[in-house]
Parts: C-alpha cells; structure tokens; sequence
C-alpha cells in the first residue's frame, strides 16, 4: 500500500492543564473516506483541530505527504492543501453565500465548471447565492461549510459531524453528496456520530477513547460485527440509526 | 437539497440610522430658536464625524483580535502633535489668504500626524500588544501603563503646556445660512468624516481585503483554516486605524484651536461609549454611535453643560436597553 496521505503518531495535546490526546496513533489513506468514531468527549474534535494546527500537539508527529507538519501554523497547513469543516461549521453569518465561497477560493474566483459542479452537489448554494448566510436554515449552513472547503480542489477534507442536528432527508442527500466526494482525487477524514451515515460512506474507521485510537480497521468490517460496535461506541450510536 | 423555498429577502437594517434623525428633532422643542438648532446640530454632525475618524481603528482592532487598547488615544495625541509642528513651521502659508497657500501647509501636516501615528501603531502593536494577545486584563493594564509613557515622551518633545494652534484663514469663520451661523470648519469636518466612512465602507464591501476583514471580525480561526494569515491583517489594521486615529487628532486640534498632551487620554471615554452603542467591532455602528454622540454631546452642552458626558452615558444605557449587543451587533462564529 503507498504511503498515507495523513499519520498521526504518539500525538498529544494539551488544552490548558488538561491532556485530551494521550498518543493517537492513526493512518489516513489516499483518497478514499475515513471515518474517525467514538463516544462523546472521546477527543475527535481535538484530534482534527490538531491535524489543522488550531491546537499546537504538545508531544509526537504529524505527516502530511511525505512531511511532518507538526509545527506549521493553520494557514500554511491550509495552503498545502488540508480543508476544515468544523463541528459549528464557522460559516461568516454577515457575508453571503458568495462571498464565503469568493473567500475560500485562494487563487481567484472559482470557475464556472467547478461551481456547476458544487450546485450540482448543493443546489441550495446557487439558490440562495446572494443571501446573507446567517439566514441559511442548520443543514443549508452545512452545506455552505463543506461546499466552501472544496471551492477548489484540496488534498485532504476534515469533516467534524456533518450530519449534526440535521433531519433524516438531508442526512440522505449528505450521503449522496460525500459519495460524489468521494469520486474526486480528495481524502476525506470525517468524525460522524451517526452510525448510519459512517456505514454507508466510510472505507477505513478508526475508533477513539478516551483521547487514544482503541481501534482501526475497514468500515465494512465494523459495521458487520454487533459485538464490536457495542463495544466500542456502546448504545448512544446505535440509537441514531 | 433546500427546503422551504425562499429565505426572507436580506434587509439593510435601517432603524438605527433613524435615531439620527429622531434625536435631532427630540432636541428641537428644548433650544430657543431654529437658528441656534441648525447651529447645535451641524456642530454635533461634526464631532461626530471627528469622533468617527478616531474611534473606526478602536473598533476594527477590538472585532479582528479581541484587543482592549486603551491607548489608542495616544495615536491621537501623536498625530495632533506632529500636524502642529508642521503647521507652526509654516505658519506664513497658514496665515494667508489662500486656499492654495493653507493647503500647502495642511497637506504636509496631515500626512506627517498619519505617518508618525501610523508608526507609532506598527511599533506599539509589536513591542506592547503582541505579548499579551488572548490576555483582557494584561490588555488594559499594559495599554493603560503605554498610554502613560506616551503621555510622558510628549511632554518631554512638545513641552507640558497648551500649545495654540490658529486655523488657517481659508477655513476660519462661518457663513450665515436662514440665519444660522455655520463654521467653515464644522462644514469640512463633516465632509473628510463623509469621505473617510465612504472609502471604508468601499474597502470593507467591495475588496477582499475587505472581505477578509469582515470575515476575521466573525471568526479568526476560520480565516486561518482558509489560509490567511490573521497575524498580518491584524497588524495592517492596526495601522490604519492609528492612523485614521492621527488625522482624528488633526481634525480635533484645530477644531479645539489647540493641543495638549492629555487630548487622546481625554476622548477614550467617549471612544468607548461609541464603541458600545454601535456594536463592538461594526464599523457602521461606530459611524452611527459617533454622530449620536456628537449630537447629544452638542445639544446637552448647549441646554445644560454640567450634563454633556452624562448625556452620552444615559444614551448608552439606553441604546444597550433596546439592543444590549449594541445598535449593529458583530456576529460571532
Ligand atoms: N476548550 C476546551 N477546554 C477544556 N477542555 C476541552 C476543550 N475542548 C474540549 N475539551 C475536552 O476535551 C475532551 C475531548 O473533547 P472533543 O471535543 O475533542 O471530543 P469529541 O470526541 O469531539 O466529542 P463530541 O462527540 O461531543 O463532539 C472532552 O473531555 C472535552 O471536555
Ligand atoms: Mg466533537
């Protein structure tokens, strides 16, 4: 197998006096889709705000494509191509939807086949084009997130619960949409708490506890095993399904 | 993929530019005369456009970093200073009958108080505010202790007393308008404050500089996972608005006909009284609160002088009743 795109290895990170990442040791691989799971408080959220350098890892190496990337500041991890949708999804309320995606496109405006493309994908983006994105509903606000991550092709796409507090029909169209994701040349590390979701577009998994990987493996191999799962993620993801 | 089938139509939210208006005929019935009205209120359009120029910086560099400066007086007071240095040099091309000749002399001032305030911003923000970024309390401690050594290097340049400061002859006077005197002065005031507003609003709402500015107001953090450099913004703001701050202070002296060490240190409380009634960060609220400040501070000084900086507070309290994240709150991701 070639190298991975992403490898965390012994990754540590403190929040003030508190030790969230106590080792995390894990592998993205190229293109393709890994779904990062675990309970709530697990670290997930830390984990990719450490891979995006929005928290400095106090010990252990993070590489990137052949490079550590440890200590680089967020912007120059951005423009090696990584982008961030976050858990709140940081949309600028006071801008449009186009101006949020004319600010994501760092190398002039997006041309027209990529944005048919991303109105293919989200044709609430070309609807509400000139709408202040405050006034977006919760899932059309997801949409804008992820849609302004992939403006212009990147690398890699860390995704924190794009299915959070989003209704069944939209979780169905979301699917869809990192299915078409997942044809591009980008890889994609999302963080889902909804089982369902995580089964029907990841390839790889790796499971988080308590601030460490306690488990990786292939996603279809996970999603066969009911003892595993219970185990490792318990009840509260079987609910969601 | 949407739902419902179309958002409610983005409005301009205009109620807050109504309270110009609406506190300017609040104050008619109190003042004797008509006269005397347009004259209060042209005065209070001018403060508070003087008012605008120096607190615009304040609020950019609050909504961008999070920074509590309360030294930015002192870029007021630099620039003031330096702008009378250079008038007092030329004080024959002041004292002439010409608006070529006055021109020569207050474009050199105007560009000196800019540059030196604008350098003063640079070094300021790297040697006092950088170490305590993230850190509210340090902020005002550190800021407050560089207003002080400012304060203290003027009077060791520019000497500790007032120094008189004659406007130039073509912009002295006023002129009668349905019986109304009308300051030359004020009516230009207005104007530099009209076309400083009008270039930051162009720049906010039509450049991605702009943009980029808008959005890091909203969330840093996301700015930098786009991969901008928040850093460098900052401090390009932070420059500007010293200097902006050091024609604010230009604008003031010559207003005041004079300048004295303490001219920023005394405009911080009404700074930050703009600052919160237009919301902290929105540079339209800063225009808005400026002029209603300006107005009252105009029309209370002329009813009842005692209550001028009361006034202001009152209105404050009252605004932050009706919208307690001020008139246009900045959101925050
Ligand atoms: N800013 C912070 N300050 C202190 N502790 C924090 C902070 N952010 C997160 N934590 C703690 O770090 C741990 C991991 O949090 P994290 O947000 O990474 O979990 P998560 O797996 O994303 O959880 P969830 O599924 O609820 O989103 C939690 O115990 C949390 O309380
Ligand atoms: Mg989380």
């Amino acid at each position: 197998m070639a190298e991975a795109l992403l490898a965390l290895a012994g990754v540590n990170t403190h929040i003030g006096q508190y030790h969230i990442l106590q080792g995390v040791d894990f592998e993205v691989p190229r293109a393709g889709l890994t779904m990062l799971l675990g309970r709530n408080g697990a670290g997930k959220t830390t984990t990719l705000r450490t891979v995006m350098g929005l928290w400095q890892a106090s010990a252990g190496a993070i590489r990137y494509d052949g490079a550590e990337i440890t200590r680089r500041t967020t912007p120059e991890r951005a423009r090696l191509g990584i982008a961030y949708v976050p858990e709140n999804m940081g949309i600028f309320a006071g801008l449009t939807v186009r101006e949020n995606l004319l600010l994501a496109a760092r190398s002039g405006p997006p041309d027209d086949r990529r944005l048919e493309w991303i109105f293919r994908l989200f044709p609430a983006m070309q609807r509400f084009w000139h709408a202040h994105a405050g006034n977006l509903s919760g899932g059309q606000k997801q949409m804008l997130a992820i849609a302004r991550a992939i403006v212009e092709p990147r690398r890699l796409l860390l995704v924190d619960e794009p299915t959070k507090g989003l209704a069944p029909s939209i979780i169905a169209n979301m699917i869809d949409a990192f299915r078409e994701l997942k044809r591009t040349e980008t890889t994609l590390l999302v963080v889902e708490q909804n089982f369902h979701f995580a089964r029907s577009v990841g390839d790889t998994v790796a499971v988080m506890d308590c601030g460490r990987i306690v488990h990786a493996g292939r996603m279809a191999d996970l999603a066969a095993d009911d003892a595993l799962q219970q185990q490792l993620l318990g009840l509260s993801l079987q609910a969601h399904q | 993929m949407s739902h419902g089938s179309a958002l409610p139509a983005q409005r301009f939210d205009w109620l807050p530019l109504a309270l110009i208006p609406a506190i300017a005929l609040a104050a008619l019935p109190f003042i004797p005369s008509l006269p005397t009205w347009v004259t209060l209120t042209v005065a209070g359009l001018a403060m508070g456009m003087m008012i605008f120029m120096m607190a615009a910086g304040l609020t950019l560099v609050f909504g961008l970093m999070d920074i509590m400066n309360f030294a930015h007086g002192v870029f007021i007071s630099v620039g003031a200073y330096a702008a009378t240095s250079v008038l007092l040099a030329m004080k024959a091309s002041m004292q002439a009958d010409s608006l070529a000749a006055n021109l020569a002399a207050i474009v050199p001032a105007v560009l000196a108080a800019m540059a030196l305030a604008g350098f003063l911003g640079w070094f300021f923000e790297r040697v006092v505010i950088r170490p305590v970024y993230g850190d509210h309390l340090k902020q005002i401690l550190v800021t407050m202790g560089g207003l002080i050594v400012v304060e203290q290097l003027i009077h060791v340049v520019w000497g500790p007393d007032i120094i008189p400061l004659p406007r130039p002859a073509t912009i002295t006077g006023s002129f009668i308008v349905g019986g109304a005197a009308i300051e030359r002065y004020r009516v230009l005031a207005v104007l530099v404050g009209l076309a400083v507003f009008a270039a930051m609003w162009l720049i906010l709402n039509r450049t991605r500089l702009g943009l980029l500015i808008r959005a890091g107001v909203e969330n840093r953090e996301m700015v930098e996972s786009l991969g901008y450099r928040i850093r460098t913004l900052f401090v390009g703001v932070f420059i500007a608005g010293s200097a902006l701050a050091g024609l604010g202070g230009v604008m003031w002296a010559l207003y005041q006909e004079s300048v004295n060490a303490q001219i920023g240190m005394q405009m911080m409380v009404v700074l930050f009284i703009v600052l919160i009634i237009g919301g902290l960060g929105s540079v339209g609220g800063c225009f808005v609160g400026a002029l209603l400040v300006g107005l009252m501070a105009n029309y209370t000084g002329y009813l009842a002088p005692k209550l001028a900086l009361g006034s202001n507070i009152l209105l404050m309290v009252l605004v932050l009743l009706w919208r307690p994240r001020g008139l246009f709150p900045v959101g925050r991701g």
